[in-house]
């Protein structure tokens, strides 16, 4: 929409429910042309705040690059050692609250998606409204509304380490 | 044009509903199911009219395309791995009875153990039964081969099956931005084209019917005759597709800043373009490298290999599938075609990225630098990031 | 769960180091069967009906769930006829 090139793709580590699945995007002005998993990225986005516990989430991430987590939890209030800029949103409440996804297993992406647009600025957020509104399953406005409401709530902290 | 959003599988169903597959044959398989439950909306949603055939197996699902086949209708069907290793036997029949069917092929690792990621050894596993075989290394050029398969397939003078190949995940679930082209220029670049031997129930006749030994090999030598005939008409299907379309790809062997280039990595699928960026970085730093890329492995561009052998100082030949008893699967043709070189250079075989081992940009740059450092050296292979014992990877420093 | 540095580790065959009863595949659920003996009538459909034999008898009769290797998928909770499984969120 922007012009540029987009590349998406998951990585599973089992065929199975529960298990921790990483997805790897890379966006650039001109084509993409490297077609492999993504192990320094600029960013890392952790939609489930469970893996804190078990997984090392900055693995790779470069230094002055961008963590987001789904959380309620300020930044600061988190131990993660990491330099750069970090932020946080409770993307689970605002999913429950506007009814996406099920009480049990809230959709929270499109809501990180406008947190991401405030916290990188890679993309803007008309872009990416736009592109909820026309591509969701269901619920096209809710999930928008999602995205606009992270972007306004989002915590962005410069960590020193 | 419409630019979209899709995996390279999705990829796949956009082209053969483009080519208005008249038979698609579904059986679902890790990573490939998402090919045929997307015909599948398109078939319910009007979109695509095809008849949908749910088969049991992937051998029904070749039975099913080669009956297709048998009644003049343009067929479609994808596997993977252990699905395109039940179908072996049918492969065979499907190029010997001359049936212009197009499968689309995910590049699976091959069991045991268990793997869903990539390689390449079904498909290579599959190089003796007559098929066409093209690798892609992205979802453009998937939905577009796939268009092209059909194509040279039908073309009357060849008359063979294709499998349009795309690796398992990092383009069967990668989303990229594809131009999907309109239907009436798909309709005018492949009009379906008839086989002339077909089963009618007005002329009932025989397909396949025991044969002696005083014609099966001509029968046999038909076949190599239009697999040999079938490279100037891949070349030709390509080319007008970039006429018609804007795209084309460069026909059987696709060549990277090789004009001037001292080594030169051949390699196959993905690790292809990853391996432009590593082109690009070298050549930043002075080092003359070049990559060329097998698109099409069947038939084999061997004078197209001979005549770049001609030009560089060594070969290096990714495999993306392991060889046994000798050397990997593509270096072994390679080999065989430098024979008649006019000059042959040094060649090594690396085998990597074997059971979805990432071909990173490292990895193809650490095997760049490897082949740089080479003087000598003929058929030497290695297993490149194998894990070795302490004792061994002190040998090879 | 053994790590293999080199192929020189390797059994030869790819061969599972951990025997099967005592790998545990409770992580893969969501939620977990809940049996309520009250109106149980030892049918035990969910003891023939588990896919992976998760349901056990014990000796005095009373169908045992064995929370190890039960990935949670309700067809216990589905097919009893006194409705005497329930399936409770774990996650």
């Amino acid at each position: 929409m922007e012009g540029k090139d987009v590349q998406s793709f998951p990585f599973f580590g089992v065929e199975r429910r529960g298990a921790p699945v990483q997805a790897y995007t890379r966006i650039d002005d001109k084509p993409i042309r490297v077609k492999t998993n993504i192990y320094s990225p600029d960013c890392v986005v952790v939609l489930d705040p469970s893996l804190l516990k078990s997984q090392n989430i900055t693995v790779g991430l470069k230094e002055g690059g961008y963590l987001l987590i789904n959380t309620e939890k300020k930044p600061e209030e988190l131990a993660i050692a990491f330099k750069g800029n970090m932020a946080t949103v409770d993307a689970t409440e605002i999913a429950l609250r506007l009814g996406l996804g099920s009480k049990t297993a809230p959709i929270v992406n499109t809501a990180i998606l406008g947190a991401f647009a405030k916290l990188t600025g890679l993309v803007k957020l008309d872009s990416i409204t736009t592109a909820i509104s026309q591509s969701v399953p269901s619920k096209p406005e809710a999930n928008a509304a999602a995205a606009k409401e992270a972007f306004e709530k989002v915590r962005i902290r410069r960590m020193a380490a | 044009m419409t630019k979209v959003v899709m995996t390279g599988n999705y990829a796949q169903s956009y082209a053969s509903k483009l080519a208005r597959a008249q038979v698609v044959a579904a059986y679902p398989i890790t990573p490939q199911t998402s090919i045929v439950e997307k015909i599948a909306d398109f078939v319910a949603s009007g979109e695509m009219e095809t008849q949908y055939i749910k088969v049991e197996s992937e051998h029904s699902a070749m039975q099913a395309c080669i009956s297709a086949a048998a009644l003049g209708a343009r067929s479609y069907t994808a596997t993977s791995s252990q699905g395109l290793l039940l179908m072996h036997e049918l492969l065979f029949w499907a190029a010997g009875q001359r049936a212009p069917i197009v499968m689309g092929i995910i590049n699976r690792a091959v069991a045991p153990p268990w793997s869903i990621w990539t390689d390449h050894t079904d498909s290579m596993a599959q190089r003796d039964t007559g098929w066409i075989q093209y690798y892609c290394e992205s979802n453009q050029e998937v939905l577009d081969t796939v268009l092209q398969a059909y194509k040279v397939a039908e073309n009357p003078e060849i008359r063979l099956p294709a499998m349009v190949m795309e690796d398992a995940f990092y383009l069967s679930h990668t989303i990229e931005a594809v131009d999907v082209p309109p239907q009436g220029d798909v309709d005018a670049y492949i009009p379906l084209k008839r086989s002339p031997w077909l089963l009618d129930l007005e002329k009932p006749t025989r397909m396949g019917s025991f044969m002696g030994p005083d014609i099966y090999m001509e029968y046999r030598y038909l076949v190599a005759k239009a697999m040999e005939d079938s490279k100037k008409v891949i070349v030709e299907a390509d080319e007008e597709y970039g006429r018609r379309f804007g795209r084309s790809y460069g026909g059987l062997l696709p060549t990277y800043r090789c004009d001037d280039a001292d080594v030169v990595l051949l390699t196959i699928g993905t690790a292809s373009c990853t391996a432009m960026e590593v082109v690009d970085e070298l050549r930043k730093e002075g080092k003359k490298v070049g990559l060329a890329r097998m698109r099409v492995f069947r038939p084999f561009p061997g004078e197209e290999i001979a005549k770049l052998a001609s030009s560089v100082r060594a070969i290096g030949v990714v495999d993306r599938s392991w060889g046994f008893g000798h050397r990997g699967t593509m270096f072994t043709e390679v080999a065989g075609s430098i024979y008649r070189a006019k000059s042959r250079p040094l060649m090594k075989d690396y085998i990597t990225g074997v059971g979805g081992r990432d071909i990173t940009p490292q990895v193809l740059r650490d095997i760049y630098l490897d082949l740089l450092k080479a003087r000598e050296g003929g058929d030497e292979m290695e297993w490149w990031g194998l894990r070795r014992p302490e004792k061994e990877v002190n040998r090879n420093a | 769960m053994k790590t293999y540095k080199t192929y020189a580790d390797l059994p030869g065959a790819p061969i599972a180091d951990v025997p099967t009863q005592e790998e545990s595949t409770a992580g893969w659920r969501t939620s977990r069967p809940v049996l309520d003996p009250k109106n149980c009538s030892k049918c035990y459909i969910c003891w023939k009906f588990c896919p992976d034999t998760a349901i056990s008898v014990n000796d005095e009769g009373w169908p045992t769930i064995r929370y190890e290797h039960c990935k949670g998928c309700g067809i216990c909770a589905a097919e009893c006829p006194k409705e005497c499984i329930v399936m409770e969120r774990e996650v």
